[in-house]
């Protein structure tokens, strides 16, 4: 039954590559792969249970760290151009 | 009790499932980044959810089987969890603000110009 899971995922998961390919704007290429993250997430959870080896939670534990980073990093970067300054100095400098 | 367990945790996976793919298939045919930004935000909290609900109802008929080292395994699925609760709606606000800052309109079912 995991393997059912997996593949489910698997195929949301193209689904969103195909998102993030078509996206006519920046913002729908940042967040198609965002979900790509989360789904990537459960995928290697659902891959550790199904290999008998749920110890891949560790992993999964990591990926969504790294995905959440850096979803808003990117997403910082293309709000403001920059990714040292924040708002008000850059206010400031004008 | 072994079987509720595991019908419970399948029938939790497949409605995990079916939310993800529900949310994916939303994230093709919406009409602009604010209304996809919903269907993300369904795969997100009931998709994942679900999933890994479905998980920790496997650990936990583990547990009760006397396998002593799913304890660890259940303590990171609820980790995952917890961690994609508190993410999953920082990123799409983050995203709603970055759209509205960069200038994207929000889709309308007006018509244009006439």
């Amino acid at each position: 039954m995991f393997i059912v899971a997996t593949a489910g995922i698997l195929v949301s998961m193209s689904m969103a590559l195909v998102r993030a390919l078509l996206g006519p704007t920046v913002y729908d290429r940042v967040m198609a792969v965002n979900i790509f993250g989360t789904k990537t997430v459960l995928l290697i959870a659902a891959l550790g249970f199904l290999t008998n080896r749920p110890e891949f939670l560790d992993l999964a534990l990591v990926y969504a760290l790294i995905n959440f980073i850096g979803t808003i990093a990117v997403l910082k970067f293309f709000e403001f151009g920059d990714l040292g300054l924040t708002r008000r100095i850059q206010r400031g400098a004008d | 009790m072994d079987l509720a367990l595991d019908v419970l945790s399948w029938v939790s996976i497949a409605g995990g499932l079916f939310f993800m793919l529900v949310g994916t298939f939303g994230l093709l045919r919406l009409p602009d980044v604010y209304t996809r930004l919903h269907a993300a935000g369904m795969t997100d909290t009931m998709g994942a959810g679900l999933l890994l609900l479905g998980m920790a109802l496997q650990t936990v008929l583990g547990i009760l089987h006397g396998d002593t080292h799913y304890w660890s395994v259940l303590v990171r699925l609820v980790l995952v969890y917890l961690f994609l609760l508190a993410t999953s709606p920082i990123a799409t606000h983050a995203l709603a603000r970055a759209g509205i800052a960069g200038g994207v309109e929000p889709w309308t079912n007006e018509e244009v110009g006439s």
